[in-house]
């Protein structure tokens, strides 16, 4: 249970860690390390150098630039909970935060890395699907904004390309008309949800729902948006019946894969509850 | 390739500056290097707890904290807190509530408590078993160490409330 060795160089620019993990052969960037060092401690991972953007300072900080907060990489999970900006302008992630891990790991964990490491079961890669929000890559072009529909392709699989680096997020402000939910189903506390889900959408005046975007977690190789269920509520008012109607839509939606502790009928049976759930939380101003 | 890279911080009070080797763990590192054998090793990836200790002012657990990447941190261990005083009552009340057997958890368990006590007030027995949630405890079924917690919050905010 010991890494093997490496070599590490903690970087202050963009510009050095991306050309000190390109010089290397074998290269891995650290953030947070929550997810890293047990993969190094199990061997799982064991790159020769280890590049730190730790000191990178473009990617700290939290910052409203118009109706967009931009949200560093660096950003930990537990700020997700303290930080006024994210409870004001992006309050999914408030929300979905203390389902992240234990309080420790949310302590040193990081958004960016989060992101950057896309597990399929993680809370924080979905909401950014549910929130629309675009990823702030840099590569070897400079920095581009990639969409999160985008973003995820598949298992561990985002639009990074080797060596380039999550620097932030940028997610929409919610405005006085936004509604959102979270939930998600685990057998113990801080575990990896059975299923989880969040949602964010725009409703009129009168409760009709103008557009929402619904993500889903632990169901499939990547956090997923349920399109069908998301079409089938635009425009409408949510009510008994068109919960149970959109309920009837994810059979054709997801298609967990067989799993010997969680079987696919038993996960479908559980995001239909979810999504009953945290429809009828919106159902009302959030 | 692997050289040792120079590391400076505070570790409860001392300022400590050595070489470490990159992999070094900051929990070999306190234990191995410092021989601050308070905190413990587990399962060495970040699923049981021991291993915590406070990290400028937060717990982490720190077998998933390179000990490179504690530089210039402030990291207090369980032997730190122990002599200040820190948690004292918290000891108190574990020992006199039975909320230890075998002891190896304990370490892990005092910090987080430690942590959460700071907070002020008296936490919910669901606040603490929530802020307990990464800590295993394979001996004494957890209810004893949350009673210690709670009694040491209780005793607190009533000597807070005294004149
Ligand atoms: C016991 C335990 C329970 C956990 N439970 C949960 C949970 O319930 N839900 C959950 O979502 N997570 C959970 N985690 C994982 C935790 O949230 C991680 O912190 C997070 O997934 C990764 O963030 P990090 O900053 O620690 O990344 P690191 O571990 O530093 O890096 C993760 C990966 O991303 C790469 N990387 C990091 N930053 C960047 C970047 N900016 N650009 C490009 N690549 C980058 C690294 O090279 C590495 O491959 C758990 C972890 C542990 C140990
Ligand atoms: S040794 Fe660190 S959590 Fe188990
Ligand atoms: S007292 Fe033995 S593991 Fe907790």
């Amino acid at each position: 249970m010991k890494a093997r060795a490496f070599s590490y160089v903690r970087s202050e620019t963009l510009a050095d860690a991306y050309a000190a993990f390109a010089q290397a052969g074998d290269a891995s960037y650290i953030s947070g390390g929550q997810s890293l060092v047990p993969a190094l401690a199990l061997r799982l991972q064991a790159p020769e150098l280890l590049v730190d953007l730790g000191a990178v300072a473009e990617m700290h900080g939290v910052t409203l630039d118009g109706d967009m907060l931009r949200i560093g990489g660096l950003t930990r999970h537990a700020q997700m909970l303290t930080e006024p900006l994210i409870a004001r302008h992006a309050p999914l992630l408030a929300q979905a935060a203390p389902h992240v891990a234990h309080p420790a790991i949310r302590n040193r964990g990081t958004l960016g890395g989060s992101v950057a490491l896309a597990d399929p079961a993680s809370e924080f890669p979905a909401m950014m699907l549910a929130m629309d929000a675009r990823m702030e890559i840099f590569g070897a072009a400079g920095t581009r904004l990639v969409p999160a529909d985008a973003y995820f392709q598949d298992l561990y699989q985002t639009a990074l390309e080797p060596g380039e680096i999550l620097v932030a997020l940028h997610v929409p402000s919610v405005g006085p008309r936004h509604r959102w939910a979270f939930d998600e189903l685990t057998r113990r506390r801080g575990d990896y949800a059975m299923v989880g889900a969040g949602l964010q959408g725009l409703f009129e005046e009168d409760g009709r729902i103008e557009h929402i975007r619904i993500a889903f977690f632990s169901v499939a190789a990547t956090p997923v948006r349920v399109k069908s269920v998301e079409a089938a509520l635009a425009g409408r008012k949510i009510d008994a019946a068109l919960i149970a109607h959109v309920q009837g839509l994810i059979d054709a939606e997801l298609d967990p894969a067989e799993d010997e502790h969680l079987p696919p009928a038993m996960r479908l049976h559980l995001a239909r509850v979810l999504l009953g759930r945290l429809l009828q939380t919106v159902s009302s101003p959030t | 390739m692997s050289a040792p890279v120079p590391l400076a911080l505070t570790v409860n009070g001392v300022e400590v500056a050595r070489a470490v080797a990159p992999r070094t763990t900051l929990a070999d590192f306190l234990r191995l290097d410092l021989e601050l054998t308070g905190t413990h090793t587990g399962c060495e990836m970040g699923a049981c707890g021991a291993c915590l200790v406070m990290m400028d002012g937060v717990p982490v657990h720190s077998c998933l904290v390179l000990a490179v990447q504690a530089e210039g941190a402030v990291i207090e261990t369980v032997e730190g807190l122990s002599e200040r005083g820190a948690i004292a009552e918290l000891q108190q009340a574990f020992h006199q509530r039975n909320a230890l057997q075998c002891g190896f958890c304990t370490p892990g368990v005092l910090v987080n408590a430690h942590a959460l006590l700071e907070h002020g007030g008296v936490p919910t027995r669901e606040d603490i078993r929530d802020a307990l949630s990464g800590n295993y405890c394979r001996c004494t079924g957890y209810e004893a160490i949350v009673d210690a917690i709670e009694t040491t919050a209780r005793l607190r905010a009533g000597a807070e409330g005294q004149p």
